[in-house]
């Protein structure tokens, strides 16, 4: 079984799991199958075109992939998958 | 929502808000949950921003990668971020609220000519808008840290 692992800032919609193992075979199904589970956690996730929002950032294994581009991807037992928040914010006066 | 903040924490915001300044300061909360928000520890993060870091800042994804790894291996909630307002009030922006997540709580230090003035925490509520949480600050004896292994 491939592993999700889950930000922190989500797992007040996976019942505070840590992790999420699937047996799809590829990432793309890997995030349905997350959403299917617990299906809280898709607007923190998923933009309203059913893509990865833009500051959430995926990682299989160490390597950041596109989901968009990587979705079908395959993944094994072994794959490790990171849901990673992008974090940033400031001032509102930008000069 | 209350939080904790115990005492070396609030000094280690308020020293790293103060040697970053003119720029924005980012970095980690940790601790316990509860009903009061414990805050026992913080680690620094880089503002990976190349321009305008006066008024923004952003955290690597690889950087919050191993601030949640440090949760676990030392058997702690990884509680949320702050960040420093150089020469602003400790008050969230609307890009504060447009990029932030629920769950976490995000201390806001502003910085006056260069020292620490005020800090203050904001937590998400159900609208998407923020809430303050209110501060306590604790001393030494107060509260006790447990040991961070290496």
């Amino acid at each position: 079984m491939a592993t999700i692992h889950i930000p922190t800032p989500l797992r007040k919609f996976t019942n505070q799991n840590r992790i999420l193992e699937t047996g799809k075979t590829t990432l793309s199904g890997a995030i349905e199958h997350l959403v299917e589970e617990h299906p809280g956690i898709k607007k923190n996730l998923l933009d309203d075109n059913g893509h990865i929002r833009s500051y959430i950032k995926i990682y299989v294994g160490d390597e950041e992939v596109d989901p968009l581009e990587n979705g079908t991807l395959e993944i094994g037992e072994e794959t490790e998958i990171s849901i990673v928040p992008a974090i940033a914010g400031g001032t509102n006066n930008e000069y | 929502m209350e939080l904790a903040l115990q005492y070396e924490v609030q000094e280690s915001i308020g020293r790293h808000a103060e040697e970053a300044y003119p720029d924005e300061c980012c970095g980690f909360l940790f601790g316990e949950d509860g009903d009061i928000r414990r805050i026992s520890h913080v680690r620094r993060a880089t503002n990976t921003r190349t321009e305008n870091r006066g008024r923004r800042f952003r955290i690597d994804p690889d950087e919050y990668r191993r601030a949640e790894k440090f949760a676990v291996d030392n058997d702690l909630d990884l509680l949320g971020i702050y960040h420093s307002h150089p020469d602003h009030p400790a008050e969230p922006s609307e890009h504060d609220r447009s990029v932030a997540l629920p769950f976490f709580s995000y201390i806001i230090v502003s910085v006056q000519g260069g020292t620490t003035s005020e800090i203050r925490s904001w937590r998400l509520n159900g609208e998407e808008t923020f809430d303050e949480e209110t501060i306590t600050f604790l001393s030494k004896q107060v509260y006790a840290t447990k040991p961070i292994s290496k």
